[in-house]
């Protein structure tokens, strides 16, 4: 049986619109192991991934709660979060 | 030093008083209050829905504020974001910052300010007259703002 590492998922603003839900468990199959491919994952899982996950460059990823870069292993994250540019203040 | 994220209003008297209650050190104290504003664009805006991100929003905001203390000599120093909808005229943000002079509680209120804007997980939504609603795209001229920061002093 292939490992596999279960993670949770979180999606923010038009992100979570476009995906329909705020947050989702999922297993991650060990060949994904950047941000970058994660996001590429995310992309292929439907039409409505599809359209969240249509321009990854503009979309922010966190690790457990930290701002990471699209090159960042994911490793051992037990949480993490897609979102748009943040826009408070 | 003390962040909050709160769907309820803020007074801001009031926090300027609670921080500099008992202290005689103080010389400079420097508010920054944002504010839903009525139009966007010459559209006419009804309210401003904010989303955010629980749990990593105070750690963002408990590093930038002690990333401002660690760059300038501040005294004391608060935040207060509001989340959830808000009507036109609403208080959003506040930023205080205490300082024996003037200039490091300037500064530093503007440090606060254009990190929280680039850094903390926050999403504004904009609701209009017209019952549309869309995100507020984020700006790159907050992003210039940002970066004046990380210049070296000096160049």
């Amino acid at each position: 049986m292939a490992e596999t590492n279960t993670i949770t998922l979180r999606y923010f603003a038009w992100v979570r619109e476009k995906t329909g839900r705020a947050e989702e468990r999922v297993s991650l199959s060990p060949s994904v192991q950047t941000v970058a491919e994660l996001l590429a994952w995310l992309k292929s899982r439907g039409p409505e991934y599809a359209d969240a996950f249509a321009r990854p460059g503009v979309i922010r990823v966190a690790i457990d709660q930290r701002h990471v870069k699209p090159d960042t292993a994911i490793a051992d994250a037990r949480e993490i979060a897609f979102f748009p540019p943040v826009t408070g203040g | 030093m003390t962040v909050s994220v709160q769907t309820e209003d803020f007074n801001a008297a009031a926090e300027i008083a609670a921080l500099i209650a008992g202290r005689t050190d103080v010389g400079a104290v420097v508010t920054f209050t944002g504010v839903v504003r009525g139009d966007n664009g010459g559209r006419d805006l009804v309210a401003m829905t904010l989303e955010h991100y629980p749990g990593m929003t105070n750690a963002e905001l408990e590093a930038i504020e002690a990333e401002s203390h660690a760059r300038w000599p501040l005294q004391a120093s608060r935040i207060i974001h509001r989340v959830g909808e808000l009507p036109v005229g609403a208080n959003i943000v506040l930023v205080v910052t205490c300082s024996p002079h003037r200039h490091a509680a300037f500064q530093a209120a503007e440090f606060l300010m254009d990190y929280l804007k680039t850094q903390a997980p926050f999403w504004k939504k904009e609701t209009f007259a017209d019952g549309t609603s869309r995100w507020v795209d984020a700006s790159d001229g907050d992003d210039a703002a940002r970066l004046r920061w990380t210049q070296t002093s000096g160049a």
